[in-house]
């Protein structure tokens, strides 16, 4: 399996890493936390770690730590608009529940 | 389901955890809102994909309120009901507006706190009221777009608002229930959009922004040093703009059509016409004019010519800043373009000819001061991690008090960096003293008459005790956009009092200039004012020990021969201190000391006699 970004996502974070003028590439992780058991972690890049996997989806490095993997396989990110608000979304299969405020899940 | 945005590394938040942050250009003719999302910073739109609000308000007897487009397409039907170009009139008072009149259309209404409000069907309304219209839509529109509250905002002002002003501005906010990280000046936000201030090459580098919007014209020359920036001068003409451009065509086209004057919706439609030949002129070489069926083709070279005179004088005012700021035009290391007007070709190349550069021109000049302010939302939310710098500002005058002789001491020295509080310990001068007063005052000079008076406000409930026992701290605290709050505490009692000053009109660039260099002209002047005032002081304080101590214990001690002889030198002292120079002044005090030191002696004595009266003499062996 592997983490991918949709066409349009990938544009996005590569259009955001120019304007920030540094950072090799895009970390997705998650964290314990949120009301719904675990959150995604979304941050730019400008060190890897010792464990990190690098997956390329559409010329995008997407790195990620081995621990947040497990929960995060197979996951594609995608980038939509939602009246006025516009950002990042995930559809990750390992997901079975969500707090319905799409930035926490269970497994 | 919301949407996520990319963190800078390390700084993701907990879900529900966001510090959304937002910059508000809030402006004369327009205002925008921007965010920074996924490291970028952009504006937000409406609904129908407009950046720029008309800062324009209407009101209606029913309560109901409209702000921005729908507003402004009102503007001619409903004049008196609304509100254009309220921030001419943010923080004025009622003399202030009266200036206005006859250039605005309002009814001015007199408050208790002189504040002139707007009469409208809905009611008085103030300016403050009327700003902070504007800001609840540029709140609500970025809570919709950012998708949960503001933590907090930075609101851009003109970099030449006095504290009057910039007060206005943030009582508008909290109004609006928005609270303000800081105010942040127009031409600085600018910068900060280009990044100038993350660039690390030099220690000091100056930097000129030219601001040429719609009806006004701004030039700010400014200095950044380690992160700090400086206004150094500001200059230009609230009365020329993009607007007079398109007067000239529409003269030009009167012209033509070999007619002196019109008609209202002639003129209306040549208006309209100028407007868009200006802007087609922005990309081509030649446009064709066309109005009431009369055609003819004008070129880029003859609206340069006709509206060079518009060009000069903004060049002029430029040449006068940097004079202002006693600087040549080399010293101008970067020049940043702001305001729609500046997409106009010979403005650009008119700004690079007279920089002997090329601006900054790749921001969209009518979003440049937002973005600049949202970056730096952006930083004081803390999404950034520290090492990014703070902007910082700096207090033009210092900031003191006056103390006994009136004389100034200062608390917070001139060029401090603000935010800043600093606390200082003062005593009363009499015995028994229970009320200090706290004389509030900026500028260089040494004594309070040469210097500008900001507030008054008394200590009082000091508990009774001889002169100098009492200790007061007085503590002065500038917040991060220059408002001062002063307040003084009496340590032992805890009793307090505090003031802050909000004074009723700020200083020009010009009269801080004036104020710093009388203090380095008179330096030596205050110098011996100062020593002077001091040595009074010291005299004053010298009879008042002797006069009290005559009141206590002076028929007990002394013969009537003894008290003739200190009251002649005590009369002494008075008339030399009345007249003498600062030495003599001196020389007298040591006199009167010299001739009571026998009362001086005799009264330790008594004191011991009374402390041990009584008291079994075994007990003092220890």
């Amino acid at each position: 399996m592997a983490i991918t970004l949709t066409e349009v996502a990938a544009e996005r974070v590569s259009s955001f890493l120019d304007n920030r003028g540094k950072g090799i590439g895009l970390r997705l992780g998650v964290k314990t936390h949120g009301c719904s058991g675990m959150a995604y972690v979304m941050e730019f890049v400008d060190e890897m770690e010792e464990h990190d996997e690098i997956f390329e989806s559409h010329g995008v490095k997407i790195i990620i730590d081995p621990k947040s993997l497990v929960y995060l396989d197979g996951t594609e990110m995608d980038f939509q608009k939602e009246g006025l608000s516009e950002g990042f979304k995930f559809s990750n299969p390992n997901e079975s529940g969500s707090c319905g405020c799409g930035e926490s899940f269970t497994v | 389901m919301a949407l996520l945005q990319i963190s800078e590394p390390g700084m993701s938040t907990a879900p529900h955890q966001h510090r959304l942050a937002a910059g508000i250009d809030l402006g004369t003719t327009n205002s925008l809102v921007a965010s920074v999302r996924s490291g970028d910073a952009t504006t937000l739109a409406d609904d129908k994909g407009e950046h720029l609000l008309p800062s324009v308000v209407r009101y209606f007897d029913n309560g109901a309120i409209l702000v921005g487009q729908q507003a402004q397409a009102a503007l001619t039907d409903d004049l008196q009901n609304t509100i254009a170009s309220a921030k001419r009139l943010l923080g004025r008072g009622v003399a202030d507006v009266k200036t206005f009149n006859g250039v605005l259309p309002y009814e001015f209404v007199k408050s208790d706190s002189n504040v002139p409000l707007i009469r409208t069907v809905a009611g008085d309304k103030s300016p403050i009221e009327v700003s902070s219209e504007i800001l609840k839509t540029l709140k609500a529109r970025a809570e919709n777009t950012l998708g949960g509250d503001l933590k907090g905002v930075v609101i851009t002002v003109p970099a030449y608002f006095d504290d009057a002003q910039r007060q206005a501005t943030k009582d508008a906010a909290r109004l609006a229930d928005l609270t303000v990280y800081r105010l942040l000046n127009e031409p600085t936000a600018a910068a900060v959009a280009y990044g100038l201030d993350q660039e690390e090459a030099l220690d000091e580098k100056i930097i000129a922004v030219y601001d040429l919007g719609g009806g006004t014209f701004d030039i700010s020359i400014l200095r950044l040093n380690r992160g700090v920036f400086e206004v150094l001068a500001t200059g230009g003409d609230s009365a020329l703009g993009g607007d007079d451009f398109d007067h000239a065509i529409a003269e030009w086209i009167l012209q033509q059509l070999g007619e002196t004057s019109a008609d209202q919706q002639t003129l209306r439609k040549i208006m309209v016409e100028a407007r868009r030949v200006k802007e087609v002129l922005s990309d081509k070489e030649e446009v064709n004019v066309s109005v009431k069926g009369f055609e003819v083709s004008f070129s880029r070279d003859q609206f340069c010519q006709l509206v060079e005179p518009l060009v000069k004088k903004t060049l002029f005012a430029c040449r006068r800043a940097l004079r202002d700021a006693a600087l040549e035009k080399e010293d101008v290391m970067d020049v940043v373009m702001v305001g729609g007007s500046t997409r106009m070709p010979i403005i650009r190349e008119r700004v690079e000819a007279f920089f002997e550069q090329p601006p900054h021109v790749d921001i969209d000049p009518d979003k440049v001061v937002a973005v600049g302010a949202a970056i730096q939302a952006d930083l004081l939310a803390g999404n950034k991690p520290d090492s990014e710098m703070l902007l910082l500002d700096v207090i033009p005058l210092s900031l003191g008090l006056e103390t006994y002789g009136g004389l100034v001491e200062k608390i917070i020295a001139r060029n401090t960096t603000i935010p800043i509080a600093k606390a200082q310990e003062f005593t009363t001068f009499k015995d028994n003293q229970n009320a200090m007063t706290i004389h509030v005052l900026q500028g260089e000079r040494e004594t309070v008459e040469e210097n500008r008076s900001l507030a008054k406000f008394t200590l009082r409930g000091i508990p009774t005790m001889v002169a100098g026992a009492a200790r007061i701290k007085v503590t002065f605290q500038v917040d991060a956009d220059g408002l001062l709050n002063v307040s003084a505490e009496e340590q032992l009692t805890g009793v307090k009092s505090a003031i802050e000053v909000k004074p009723s009109y700020g200083l020009s660039d010009n009269q801080i200039e004036t104020m710093i260099t009388d203090s380095m002209t008179n330096a030596k002047v205050d110098m011996e004012a100062r020593k002077l005032r001091e040595q009074q002081v010291e005299a004053d304080r010298t009879l008042e020990a002797l006069d009290s101590a005559m009141a206590n214990d002076g028929d007990d001690l002394l013969s009537e021969d003894e008290k003739k002889t200190l009251s002649e030198a005590r009369a002494n002292l008075v008339a030399i201190k009345a007249s003498g120079t600062t030495e003599a002044i001196e020389t007298a005090i040591k006199a009167m000391e010299t001739a009571a030191a026998f009362y001086v002696a005799r009264r330790m004595d008594g004191n011991i006699r009374t402390a041990m009266a009584g008291k079994d003499i075994n007990k003092f062996k220890d």
